[in-house]
């Protein structure tokens, strides 16, 4: 097992390779750039030369991408343009917002996707099924930013039972160790600071757990639906098996192997969510910066944080491929 | 020449106290009264670009800068005119070449070292004496542009500056410039501590090649003599500023300030409404009418801005004036300001706006008058009809264009009215700049500006200085009029030098100046007074709170 892992971790080397090669060119290839950003109404020719000049963007291309390249491999992502901080900098201090709401997102999306796709499957052919069926085709095709703002107006402006924006209120005295802070609150004992980062949360999981919640429940629906007309299901049932183990042990069980694999590739698509969440809700995340890195051009963080994410896909992925041993003794992670 | 402002002082202090008297409780020092919640929540729409003001050039940080620092000039309440603050008052020699500053006494900086006459002159060739990284436009944008050039650049503007004695400071220029003054105004030349400065290296901004980093100082240790003193900077979340308790002027009600970062229009407009925030600004022109009558407090800026109409002589059916006289009474608007525009906005019938020196009443004006456009456009040679790229921005606000798409359809609307069909390109806000400023690669266009400080040039000289993308024309009688105009000291001289410079860009028609679009802030019911200034001279000390 771990020898596998070990040649996976590897394998990963070629392909970030190849993904820093795309990145840079992708990046490069944006019109604009970040001087005209930096400038704005300001922007004059000879500025724009200037600052292309100070800032080494006018060398060759290839020039430049070796320079990057070289540094990158010292583990120097440089520094943003538009904050002046290192890159790694900021994604260490944002990372852990993002890493709480996608974790939060995924916890309604699985423990509501999973009971709700069950149950659907369960009653198939009934009015429950259809409506969980409906309601996730609207999950999947309602815009996150859209539904971000409808919940904003009702729980925030209009009941005012939920904060509209930020991490936590600035009355709640908290202790930040990790960054990640319901953990800090939990870790240090300040529950009321724990409490209301989850509340913080709240809106912003809920609109970005739509997607994955609406694919969850169909994937759960469809893998139950056919796991439960199985071979081994009908013998379990004609041997006399109770009904709580054929549903833990026989059906859902074997049903979680494509459910699995659905909340891998959904949770590193959170982080492409987050992007569109954490504007509309100033919610200080890796997504709401590299937004703003978009607009600015700030080439150093458009490529830092893409490669970042890239890698904390392939390591979910390869978490997921781990799992699968552990659901399914039968699957040997080659 | 004497140019003398102790009658200025003296009027701002009487307006101080004026305000001051308004207020319910006795203002004075310290706390304000128990009843009153004294912290006030702004929402920035980005970070500041740093905490040192001499590195920055954007509204936000700018904002943030006139809490902590003051400059020796500072704004007339609710206007655009220079007006005494650190610096009590000032004369320069008849050449316009030499100024002398006499300085407010009993000043200490936030980290208690003495505002003198040598933290000035340390402030003014900190300046001067920039190289490499801190000297390009990225970092040192307003010194370079308008002091000409660091050491060693021949442009270069400033001289010398000597402490004559603790009080009085003297600057001396290698020419005259008229803006001098006024551009003293600007956040970018505030009075920073020179101990705080040299102790938390506020120049070492190296960093990687490809992007400077902040200095320590830059980072977390702005130390002015404002009424605010810097507590903390969360990047992405807030930045959080105290009352400063030894603050030599009035300290009024407000004790702590949050600017939460909001980047998102709607969300701003959200956070008011559910009471997170306490005010905003650039308020969607949208949203002005359903915020007040949900009781919210909307206030509009005076206007100091220009939008406009470009046209770009490089097109050749543009170069033939007849075509840019057809467009110009094309367009109207009246009708532009009343249906797109915020409420505030005036009708544009110059470059500058009409509280700007050199602002001509009598300026040459093109009516609406869609027969006379129809009557031009078959005398250029173009009765059948004439096709014209236009070009806008989309998915952007500025201070002077709130809403570039509604804009350009009241706009192409009007102009195919008399026989100009509009051929729309549009672009994301960077790529838009870049092709106006740095291609040839459109025709007619959206653009504007917000003025810095109330100098003239500051918008003539922007727009028409010489030969630019932009505009793709060469009129060296415009180039060289506004290259003497800038020199030209007295600010009478000045004046009457820009009235015919005015006339004679409106004869010209460059293009067509639209309106002077008024910025809205809104506020929580809470916040009865805000000092809504034309260039954003707002310091929250002067904010009045009711609850």
């Amino acid at each position: 097992m771990l020898r596998t892992i070990g040649r996976r971790l590897l394998l990963l080397i070629p392909t970030l390779f190849g993904l820093t090669v795309l990145l840079f060119f992708w990046v490069r290839a944006l019109p604009g750039g970040p001087a005209a950003a930096l400038l704005g109404e300001r922007a004059t020719p000879e500025a724009i030369e200037r600052i292309n000049e100070a800032y080494g963007f006018n060398r060759p291309l290839p020039e430049q991408y070796v320079t990057w390249l070289g540094r990158l491999i010292q583990g120097d992502f440089g520094n943003s343009i538009e904050t002046r901080r290192p890159v790694l900098e900021e994604f260490a201090n944002r990372f852990p917002a993002t890493v709480e709401l996608a974790v939060m997102a995924l916890i309604i999306a699985v423990g509501v996707g999973i009971p709700l796709g069950y149950w659907a499957a369960r009653n198939h052919g009934r009015l429950i099924d259809h409506l969980s069926v409906g309601g996730s085709l609207v999950g999947i095709t309602i815009p996150v930013f859209f539904l971000a703002f409808i919940l904003k107006y009702v729980f925030a402006v209009q009941l005012g039972w939920l904060p509209t924006t930020g991490r936590q209120d600035r009355s709640v005295d908290a202790t930040h160790a990790t960054g990640f802070y319901v953990l800090d609150g939990l870790l240090t004992g300040e529950l009321d600071a724990a409490l209301n980062a989850v509340v913080h949360l709240i809106l912003p999981a809920l609109a970005l757990s739509t997607i994955p919640l609406a694919i969850i429940v169909r994937i759960t629906r469809a893998s139950v639906l056919e796991v439960v007309n199985a071979d081994y299901v009908r013998t379990g049932r004609a041997k006399g098996v109770s009904q709580g183990v054929i549903r833990n042990r026989f059906v859902l069980r074997n049903a979680m192997l494509p459910v699995v694999t659905t909340i891998g590739l959904q949770a590193g698509l959170l982080i492409s969510g987050a992007v569109l969440t954490e504007t509309v809700f100033a919610f200080p995340g890796i997504g709401a910066f590299l937004a703003s890195a978009i607009f600015a051009r700030d080439f150093p963080v458009l490529q830092g944080f893409v490669l970042f994410i890239a890698v904390a896909y392939a390591l979910i992925n390869l978490l997921v491929d781990v799992s699968y041993s552990f659901i399914d003794p039968r699957v040997r992670v080659q | 020449m004497l140019v003398g402002v102790a009658a200025a002082s003296a009027a701002t202090l009487a307006l101080t106290g004026c305000i001051q008297s308004q207020r319910s409780d006795d203002g004075g020092d310290s706390a304000a009264p128990s009843d009153v919640d004294s912290t006030f929540v702004f929402a920035a729409s980005s970070d500041p670009s740093g905490l040192d003001p001499a590195f920055a050039s954007d509204g936000e940080t700018f904002r943030i800068s006139r809490q902590i620092f003051e400059g020796l000039v500072g704004v007339e309440p609710g206007s655009a005119d220079p007006a005494p603050l650190l610096a009590t008052e000032w004369t320069s020699n008849d050449e316009g070449t030499s100024y002398t500053f006499t300085l407010q006494e009993g000043v200490t900086f936030h980290d208690g070292s003495e505002f003198n006459a040598e933290a000035v002159c340390a402030n003014f060739d900190r300046w001067y004496n920039w190289t490499g990284l801190t000297a390009t436009e990225s970092l040192s944008y307003y010194y370079g542009s308008l002091f000409g050039g660091f050491a060693g650049d021949e442009n270069a503007l400033y001289e010398s500056c000597s402490a004559d004695d603790a009080s009085t400071a003297t600057v001396n220029l290698t020419r005259p410039f008229s803006g001098f003054i006024a551009a003293l105004s600007l956040p970018a030349f505030s009075m920073q501590s020179p101990t705080a400065l040299e102790e938390y290296g506020a120049d070492d901004v190296g960093g990687s090649e490809e992007a400077p980093e902040y200095s320590e100082y830059g980072e977390a240790h702005p130390t002015g003599t404002g009424p605010f003193v810097f507590e903390s900077w969360s990047p992405g979340s807030e930045v959080v500023l105290s009352a400063n308790p030894d603050y030599w002027g009035e300290q009024g009600q407000v004790q702590e300030i949050v600017f939460r970062v909001i980047d998102e229009p709607t969300a701003r407009r959200q956070a008011l409404e559910a009471g997170d925030i306490d005010g905003y600004d650039l308020v969607a022109p949208a949203d002005t009418a359903a915020l007040e009558d949900a009781g919210f407090n909307v206030m509009q800026r005076d206007p100091f801005t220009i939008l406009y109409l470009g046209m770009n002589q490089t097109v050749p059916e543009l170069q033939d004036p007849l075509v840019r006289e057809a467009i110009a009474h094309a367009i109207d608007r009246e009708a532009l300001v009343t249906q797109v525009l915020p409420e505030g906005t005036e009708v544009a019938s110059q470059f500058i706006p009409p509280v700007v020196n050199g602002y001509n009443d009598s300026v040459t004006d093109y009516e609406y008058d869609p027969e006379r456009a129809r009557e031009l456009l078959a005398e250029a040679g173009y009765e059948d009809g004439l096709e014209l790229q236009f070009n806008y921005p989309v998915n952007i606000s500025r201070p002077y264009m709130p809403n570039p798409e509604e804009i350009f359809s009241a706009l192409s609307s009007q102009l195919e009215e008399v026989g100009i069909t509009v051929e729309p390109v549009s672009d994301e806000w960077t790529d838009y700049l870049d092709r106006m400023r740095g291609t040839d690669d459109h025709g007619i266009h959206l653009l504007g500006w917000t003025g810095d400080y109330n100098d003239t040039d500051n918008f003539v000289g922007v727009f028409f200085n010489g030969y630019s993308n932009e505009w793709g024309f060469e009129n060296e009688e415009l180039f060289s009029a506004l290259t003497e105009a800038r020199q030209i000291p007295d600010p009478e001289e000045a004046a009457t030098a820009y009235e015919a410079i005015n006339e004679q860009i409106a004869e010209f028609i460059p293009g067509i100046p639209l309106a002077h679009p008024a910025p809205s802030l809104a506020f929580d019911p809470r916040v009865t007074s805000y000092p809504a200034s034309p260039v954003n001279d707002e310091v929250f000390n002067m904010i009045e709170l009711s609850e």
